[in-house]
């Protein structure tokens, strides 16, 4: 990172809160925390917005993938040593920085094609990820009028691939059925009749939460009571549910895997971890069927921020700022200012050299605190935590691939999904893939960026999946030629001839860790992105840390000047 | 817009609507004022149109619109580019009034009239089309319109069926999309464009494509019907075919001879009147052109030339499905034990056409011979028997072999053998058959039920010859279809019955089997009349007209029958039970009007009279229509016109015997008024008119 430039003395010097980081969950809390009327001073040391939730150039991403997967540093341990804090009655205890990635692997197969566009990439750090049209995220955008600030692009279908490289589309609605061309007659009216007794039994449980519908006659509750899924049924494992429901191994992994999204194998016990309840199974089909057709714009259930993911924590910062959050890039903190009497955090000590005082603190899963002292008999052992990784949960490897031809002529973004064993049998969660094409801004039009992630249990392992995914769907030009420049003729050739798979030009596989953190009183920390594809939990576990941080504060109260943005912001 | 409830005003809404009005109101008179004094002026004009965005539905307005335009282009005739401007701002006004309201038939129509005046890009036209649709893809003004426009700039039939499954494909539901389809492949099948010439073709890949939709959601009624008109057509023969007729081919056939009673009898059967004696013809559809110069008949003795052939249909129609001539003989040319041979031959000349236009080109040719019967009369008269009992003690079991050849011969050849119909009905059959296998995996849902039976009976008519298959199977559909789906009971019952009937009348065997002679007390030998006993069958509607034309005593009791429409064919009825029915007005009587024959009616315990309006049939002859002529109905019956629907179907009938008891109209005055109108009534209620 480059020498912090000369930046005025923050001012003023006493805050609510301070923010270290700008990924998605750290901005949420920083526009929630200064709409509640907190003072906010929202700190990065990165020249960009977004932390791990950044969209960044093919450069950028090369250098904050690569520096931030060096071994933990203390970002200051030199100048902590030096800086002598201005107050004698504090200590500075280190921030040490550490990254969440390992594995990386970059390579470049065609350089003199991407050389001249490098820098017109806005590559999500954190992909893939597209949002659910009826996702509380999207509610929670509005809300906050974060919304406001950020376009969105549909995308347009979702495919269950195989081995071979074939990929169907997903049934994933009545118009899809019925367009559908790999399942037979039966299959198409079990899958259909599954949802609708999903259906109905939403309808029922709504109506019988309901009590203002008094009135309702004794024979519609019958009818009522016995569409309703039992309660027996709603504990039981979603898998368990579809087998008794007689449906065919098929129809169980599209509804599985591809709609209710479930992250690992559901039929394996013995490896299988996550079962997915059937009451949470029913859950996730009723969101991903009411995001279809919520938005006129967007066909299928999902949007895709238009210029990247990047955009979304910028949106909440922005809003932040609206609301009187003080923002500083590029600025390091050294170290926090400890109290020495109480032991208790008061404040930061930039890298600037500025002290600062908060009441809290809030940073990025990057940072952790280390104790200035080895001896456990020192009070601020005792009192100030030690922000240290807790647990930690597993592995997600994430893969960018960029191409010149899309998987699908005249479909530019795609969702992709190999279920578990579908590409070969030691393959125990399923791999899905999001490709965006130039027309959401995120690439020179013409160009396609493939984003790949899987759960996994090491680099291997999670390099073994990808890989399989990407050979399934890709072409891989001759690495004999690929440094060669000359060759890039016939890289180009590749990727105009109409048969065959795309061809890799470059791509990026890193695996990241999933972590909880620590807290304490008054230093929280944010959760690293996690393997889904969506952002429903990352957001739940966002308002949950904003609730015990500030437990009687409205997130997002309504204002009166606030009105429904439903759909405006979609681009047509 | 479909499936979006009505919203109750909110107060502040009422406030805003009042002014509104008040403003309409202003615009209003000031408008009528400008119309009335003819007034084009621009300001005038552009009223109109402030006027028409607010209430796109006062047709004055456009009409006024209209004659502006007329005055406007008349005066700059010479200048294309004004006359473009009046025609564009034309089509602004109506755009705007459709985004107001877009089922404002007034602006549509108004649309059209400027179109017709050769203006406007069609692509335009059909930009705006996808708009309305994707508002609202159901919206039938939208789909006429693009019918219209579609017609205009000459787009193909096969464009605009890709139009059709574009929408479907988006929607499945989509009702119009699905009938614009059958409407555009009819064309083209009848029009045999390319890809279109092979009907058995494009039904198959129709089928596939309705069939995807169904097994997708079986709940959805969009699908069926256009299945339900797949199947009509896979089913419905194009050439009018002869099904069968009266007499049946090579029958032999008694007359009493003409110096005994008319109507009166012998030992036989059957019993017919020279005079009156009956030729019929029952086509497998509605056909027109049926007249001596068709339909030529010829025998041994000399016929009185011009046989006057009249339509059986209880309204005024020229076209039936079933036509009736009745020979009167001359009394002079017949000698007994001689052998007179008859010879019906349709179709040799030109002439009979269905509603279609499909002419009949399947020559048939019916031959039977007559004889006459000098068999001495036991006792003399009609009154022989007394008056007829349908009570059971009264019938007996028809034995087999006991007496009349001629019956069982005539049961054998009940219908007519076209050979065009077998040897084009194998592509069907193997449609049919093959839809039944695919839908036979739906049976768990109520409509898959349906089409089953549909699918199975439907096999059966391709096949009339052949003995109906899956009968059973398909009664056992209807019934738990009663017992499923309670709230259309009554249309899986007529459909149950109508295969009851089927079923009852496929074989000599099975009619035989509910033949009896009738006899009572009165009457010591054996041969009585012949009687088909239908009784407590449960059926609720009646079919299988074209094998009972030979029948002349009918029982029909203890059914749930509300009509007899259809019972018109059998021209040789004269004894009819249809008492313990649910028969509920006179209306639903009107086929007897037909029934020459007729001489024993039995309508009791039935509910004629308890309803004051018939609601199970809506359109019946009153005595101001003037169908019925200047009839003598104003005569003096005292309660003609109380009873006027019984005066209406019984007038003109030589009924001998009536009973009506049992029924809410039922009343001194009415068997009074009965005795009046029925001047032959010998028996009334069972007693005996004086």
């Amino acid at each position: 990172m480059s020498e912090p430039p000369q930046y005025p003395p923050v001012d003023p010097t006493t805050f609510d809160l301070v923010v270290i980081g700008t990924g998605l969950p750290e901005s949420v809390i920083a526009a929630a925390a200064s709409t509640s009327g907190k003072s906010v001073l929202h700190l990065d040391p990165n020249p960009f917005y977004g932390s791990h939730f950044a969209s960044l150039s093919i450069p950028e991403l090369t250098s904050f993938l690569n520096s931030s997967s060096a071994p933990p540093v203390s970002l200051s341990s030199s100048q902590a040593a030096d800086g002598a804090t201005e107050d004698p009655k504090f200590s500075i205890i280190n921030l040490s920085c550490r990254s969440l990635y390992s594995d990386v692997e970059i390579s470049s197969l065609s350089p003199t094609l991407l050389e001249e566009c490098s820098r017109k990439f806005l590559l999500d750090v954190s992909g893939p990820r597209v949002l659910f049209c009826a996702d509380k995220a999207i509610d929670l955008m509005m809300k906050s009028e974060a919304s406001q600030y950020v376009e969105f692009k549909g995308i347009d279908a979702s495919f269950i691939g195989d081995g071979n490289g074939a990929l169907s589309a997903v049934p994933d609605s009545r118009a899809a059925i019925f367009k559908d061309k790999s399942l037979n007659l039966i299959q198409k009216n079990q899958l259909m009749r599954f949802f609708k007794l999903v259906q109905g039994h939403l309808r029922a449980t709504a109506a019988a939460a309901s009590t203002i519908d008094e009135n309702q006659n004794e024979e519609g509750e019958v009818q009522e009571a016995a569409s309703m899924i039992s309660e027996e049924d709603l504990e039981s494992p979603f898998v368990d549910f579809l087998t008794k429901m007689q449906l065919p191994p098929k129809i169980k992994s599209i509804i599985l895997y591809a709609i209710a999204m479930a992250d690992h194998d559901q039929e394996n016990r013995e490896i299988s971890k996550h079962l997915l309840k059937t009451k949470d199974g029913v859950d996730r089909l009723a969101r991903y069927q009411s995001s279809i057709g919520r938005f006129a714009n967007a066909y299928g259930p999902f949007i895709y921020p238009i210029y990247g993911q990047g955009e979304l924590p910028q949106a909440f910062c922005r809003r932040a700022a609206v609301k009187g959050c003080i923002y500083v890039l590029r600025m390091g903190v050294v170290g926090l200012l400890v109290e020495k009497s109480s032991g208790s955090y008061k404040g930061v000590k930039l890298a600037s050299g500025q002290e600062l005082f908060s009441n809290k603190l809030l940073l990025n899963p990057a940072f952790t605190i280390s104790s200035p002292s080895t001896s456990p008999a020192d009070p601020l052992c005792v009192k100030s935590p030690h922000l240290t990784v807790q647990t930690v949960k597993s592995k997600v490897v994430r893969g960018i691939c960029i191409t010149k031809r899309s998987l699908k002529p005249d479909i530019s973004n795609l969702l992709v999904l190999y279920p578990p064993q579908s590409l070969y049998p030691e393959q125990f969660t399923p791999i899905r893939v999001l490709q965006i094409g130039g027309n959401s801004a995120i690439c020179p039009v013409g160009m396609f960026v493939l984003y790949l992630l899987a759960l996994c249990e090491d680099g291997a392992e999670g390099k073994k999946l990808l890989n399989g995914a990407m050979s399934a769907l890709l072409a891989f030009p001759d690495c004999s030629k690929s440094d060669s420049v000359v060759h890039d003729e016939n890289v180009s050739q590749t990727v105009g001839s109409e048969e065959g798979k795309p061809a890799l030009l470059w791509s990026a596989l890193y695996v990241q860790e999933m972590q909880t953190m620590g807290r304490s009183d008054f230093i929280t920390s944010t959760p690293t992105p996690d393997g889904d594809l969506d952002y429903s939990s990352l957001f739940d576990a966002t308002l949950e840390l904003f609730q015990t941080m500030y437990p009687n504060t409205d997130v997002f109260p309504e204002t009166s000047s606030s009105e429904e943005h439903g759909g405006e912001n979609l681009e047509s | 817009m479909h499936g979006r409830p009505r919203k109750p005003l909110k107060p502040v809404d009422e406030a805003a609507v009042a002014a509104k009005a008040e403003k309409l109101r202003a615009l209003q008179s000031e408008f009528l004022s400008n119309h009335q004094n003819k007034i084009y002026s621009k300001e005038a004009v552009e009223l109109s149109a402030k006027l028409l965005e607010i209430n796109p539905e006062l047709y004055t307005a456009w009409n006024y619109r209209k004659l502006a335009v007329q005055q406007n282009l008349a005066q700059c005739e010479s200048d294309p580019e004004s006359v473009n401007s009046i025609l564009n701002e034309e089509l602004k006004v109506v755009e705007n009034a459709l985004r107001q309201n877009f089922k404002s038939y007034g602006a549509w129509h108004h649309r059209k009239w400027v179109l017709e005046k050769g203006h406007s890009s069609m692509d335009k036209e059909l930009g705006l089309l996808d708009k309305f649709q994707a508002m609202d893809a159901r919206n039938f003004h939208a789909w006429n319109y693009r019918r219209f426009v579609a017609a205009l700039m000459k787009r193909s039939d096969e464009d605009e069926l890709e139009h059709t499954q574009n929408m479907i494909d988006k929607n499945l539901s989509n009702y119009s999309a699905w009938h614009n389809r059958s409407v555009l492949l009819s064309n083209l099948m009848k029009k045999a464009a390319p890809g279109f010439t092979n009907k058995d073709e494009v039904l198959t890949r129709e089928y596939e494509l309705v069939r995807e939709a169904l097994f997708t959601d079986e709940d959805d009624q969009s699908g069926w019907f256009y299945h339900l008109w797949l199947l009509d057509q896979t089913v419905r023969s194009e050439f009018p075919l002869l099904v069968s007729s009266w007499p049946v081919e090579g029958s032999d056939i008694s007359l009493p001879a003409a110096d005994y009673l008319d109507g009166c009898a012998s030992m036989n059967v059957f019993h017919y009147s020279s005079r009156n004696f009956p030729l019929v013809l029952y086509f497998n559809q509605y056909v027109r052109g049926v007249n001596s110069s068709t339909v030529s008949v010829s025998c041994g003795f000399n016929l009185n030339a011009d046989l006057i052939w009249r339509p059986l249909s209880s309204n005024d129609s020229q076209s039936a499905k079933v036509w009736a001539t009745h020979l009167a003989i001359p009394d002079a040319e017949l000698h007994s034990s001689e052998a007179y041979q008859v010879e019906v031959k349709v179709g040799f000349s030109l002439g009979i056409v269905s509603t279609t236009g499909v002419a009949y080109s399947h020559p048939s040719q019916i031959s039977f011979q007559l004889h006459l019967q000098k068999a001495p009369l036991e006792s003399g008269q009609d009154s022989r028997f007394g008056r007829i009992q349908w009570k059971d003690d009264c019938f007996a079991v028809y034995e087999p072999g006991s007496v009349e050849p001629d019956l069982v011969n005539l049961l054998d050849n009940l219908t007519i053998k076209n050979e065009v119909e077998s040897t084009a009905s194998t592509w069907q059959a193997r449609i049919i058959d093959d839809e039944t296998n695919i839908f036979r995996d739906l049976l768990d849902c109520k409509i898959g039920k349906l089409t089953v039976a549909r699918l199975l009976t439907s096999y059966n008519s391709l096949r009339p010859l052949d003995k109906p298959v899956h009968c059973k199977e398909v009664l056992e559909l209807y019934s738990e279809l009663m017992k499923l789906d309670p709230s259309h009971y009554r249309y899986y019952k007529d459909n149950h019955s109508l295969v009851l009937l089927q079923q009852v009348t496929s074989s000599k065997e099975s009619l035989l089997s509910r033949c009896f002679h009738y006899r009572d007390s009165t009457l010591s030998t054996n041969g009585g009349p012949l009687c088909l006993r239908l009784n407590n069958l449960a059926i609720s509607q009646l079919g299988s007209f074209e094998k009972l034309l030979w029948v002349q005593m009918l029982d029909l009791s203890n059914n749930e029958l509300q009509s007899i429409e259809g019972l018109e064919a059998l021209q040789l009825l004269s004894q009819l039970c249809l008492s313990n029915n649910k028969f509920r007005s006179f209306t639903a009587l009107e086929s007897l009007r037909c029934l020459k024959s007729l001489k024993v009616l039995d309508i009791s315990q039935n509910e004629i009279g308890s309803h004051s309006i018939d609601t199970t049939r809506y359109l019946f002859h009153s005595p101001l229509s003037h169908s019925v002529g200047s009839c003598d109905w104003n005569i003096n019956y005292l309660s003609s016109k109380t009873y006027w629907e019984a005066f209406f179907v019984l007038k003109d009938m030589g009924l001998t015997q009536l009973d009506v008891a049992g029924n809410a109209i039922t009343s001194q005055s009415f068997n009074v008024f009965l005795e009046k109108l029925l001047p032959t009534l010998k028996w009334l209620d069972g007693v005996e008119v004086n």
